[in-house]
């Protein structure tokens, strides 16, 4: 059982009539891992994670939870999975703890662990002494957001997959669902889905970049980097003559272009500088920069690319390539 | 759902006061013309006025409200059968729907507190003709619970499956009247035909059941719709979760 992957997607396909939501996605994620879905709206995030949670069937294609069909056995599949979907939709009306015993009623945990299983999640989520008895429609959207993780949560599941988990919280909420998160790495395979790459990078061993159905990059966020962003970037804090520092390094041998300039004082500015050249260049730069006429160096800084340039580039690439593999409607 | 949602007791006090006031109507002009039958009797002939809205007002809700929150998909990911889901709709509400009925024997109760003479008499409660209407409402409500809960099941908005149950209600219970009245009337319709809308004769049925004709083809008749309608909402909310 060990290296049965948790979940498996292997060519899935969803259509609406003519719209395509995805297309030939193939993807694994293994027992314990937490893994992020980060895409544009609209890029069928949603619909996959519907897909697996066994709601909606895929026009074609195949996936599998815990090494179990989803389209052969939903059944089983529904036992293995804890969903969270998107805008969180709980009963108004109902109490807390009376919603969460309603739900693990309908996720077969028996009765004499009844109590105990919504006691369970309620402590991870942190509602059982502050919401347990209020009703559900009283409650701030950080909490109703408690209470969806919650629901996903009982009957411990051996996946969760969560449709935005953190869409609409302040910052708290948010690092408290991220902690949250953090503790269930290891014991659940995790899965949610973001717009927000912060999110993403901090609390996701890897990603999945889906844009217009189809992936475009998976990885961790170091090998993403590799691939989307692959020169160094650095930044550096320059007083005078700006264009004076790539001719200065293109006469060291070092292929630099600036790709960004900020003014931030009279006469100084920060440069957003891409090295083509492979290997260490920190200490190069630094001695092929200081002792200049032109301009002093006031500080150099390696730049990580973050999240977000990895995003854009890698869904940039795939707007090419659609437009690029369309043929050409001629009138 | 059903239960904790206020609507609900709204739409059962809205029932009881219609129903009092309908028996205290029926009291009254029993005061004014003497009547041979019971008024309970009359009572339970119009039923249909309380089935009109009561009938959209527990249903509407039940899967339309499910699906337009959005706590249908939750729903959905659990390891439940559809067709449990849809049963159990349905029981929520015919038995809530029976509920209601039953606490309508309060007043004929109620009358021969006040007025001990009548009771006595037996002018206000009969026990066979009073098994016979709830025979009727019982089987008779198995219908009906299950237009709404169709109804409901192909709509995400409350509004339509209200209106949708209503109308659909109207045809059966009015339309199938009317039907009769024609075919009764006119001589037009041939054997078969008179025979096929008097299957459908609603009014028909409960006049029997109350006179103690307990027929098995209303029984077939309410069963085999229902069954129909509540398999057809299963496959619905199995195609459009």
């Amino acid at each position: 059982m060990e290296n049965t992957p948790s979940i498996r997607v292997k060519d899935l396909s969803r259509q609406y009539g003519a719209l395509t939501a995805i297309h030939k996605v193939n993807f694994t994620v293994n027992p314990g891992e937490v893994v992020g879905f980060l895409g544009p709206n609209g890029a069928g995030k949603s619909t996959t994670m519907r897909i697996l949670s066994g709601i909606m069937s895929a026009t074609s294609g195949s996936a599998w939870v815990g090494g179990i069909c989803v389209a052969q056995n939903p059944h089983e599949v529904k036992r293995k999975i804890g969903y969270m979907p998107e805008n969180n939709p709980l009963p108004d009306d109902m109490r807390v703890v009376e919603y969460l015993r309603f739900r693990s009623r309908l996720k077969e945990v028996p009765s004499h662990k009844l109590r105990s299983t919504v006691q369970e999640a309620m402590e991870i989520c942190d509602l059982a002494r502050t919401a347990r008895r209020k009703i559900i429609g009283t409650l701030s959207k950080g909490f109703r957001q408690r209470v969806g993780i919650a629901d996903a949560l009982l009957g411990d599941p051996e996946v969760i997959i969560m449709d935005e988990p953190t869409i609409g919280l302040d910052p708290h909420q948010i690092q408290g669902i991220r902690k949250l998160i953090d503790n269930l790495r290891g014991k659940h395979t995790v899965i949610l889905s973001s717009h927000i790459l912060p999110e993403i990078e901090r609390s996701c061993d890897r990603v999945i970049i889906i844009n217009r159905g189809r992936i475009v990059a998976a990885g961790t966020s170091t090998e993403l980097r590799d691939e989307f962003l692959p020169s160094n970037r650095f930044s550096l804090v320059i007083e005078g003559n700006e264009t004076a520092v790539a001719t200065c390094l293109a006469s060291r041998g070092i292929d630099a272009a600036i790709l960004e300039s900020t003014p931030i004082a009279e006469n100084r500015a920060e440069l957003n500088l891409r090295v083509e050249n492979e290997g260490d260049l920190g200490p190069k730069l630094i001695q092929f920069l200081s002792n200049q006429r032109e301009f002093t160096l006031h500080s150099l800084a390696p730049r990580e690319p973050n999240l977000e340039e990895i995003f854009l580039a890698a869904t940039k690439r795939s707007w090419e390539e659609t437009i690029e593999t369309k043929p050409k409607i001629s009138a | 759902m059903l239960f904790i949602s206020p609507a609900t007791y709204i739409a059962a006090v809205l029932f009881l006061c219609l129903m009092g006031f309908l028996y205290w109507a029926i009291l009254r002009s029993m005061v004014n013309t003497p009547s041979e039958t019971l008024p309970t009797v009359q009572f339970f002939s119009v039923f249909w006025i309380p089935v009109f809205f009561v009938v959209p007002l527990l249903t509407m809700r039940s899967i339309a409200g499910e699906r337009s929150i959005g706590t249908l998909d939750t729903l959905m990911t659990t390891p439940t059968s559809r067709v449990s889901v849809i049963l159990s709709k349905f029981a929520g509400a015919y038995l809530f729907y029976m509920l209601l009925w039953i606490l309508t024997i309060g007043f004929p109760l109620f009358t021969g507190k006040l007025y001990p003479s009548a009771a006595e008499n037996g002018a206000l409660l009969e026990m066979e003709p009073l098994a016979g209407s709830f025979l009727f409402l019982a089987t008779s409500g198995l219908l009906f619970i299950s237009i709404g809960i169709f109804a409901s099941s192909v709509t995400r908005s409350q509004l339509v499956s209200g209106m949708l149950t209503f109308t659909t209600l109207f045809v059966v219970i009015i339309g199938g009247q009317q039907m009769g009245n024609l075919a009764d009337a006119e001589g037009v319709l041939s054997g078969w035909a008179v025979a096929a809308v008097n299957y459908l004769q609603i009014f028909e049925h409960l006049d029997d059941f109350s006179r103690g004709i307990i027929d098995t083809r209303p029984f077939f008749y309410y069963a085999s719709t229902s069954f129909l309608l509540l398999g057809l909402s299963t496959l619905v909310i199995e195609a459009k979760a």
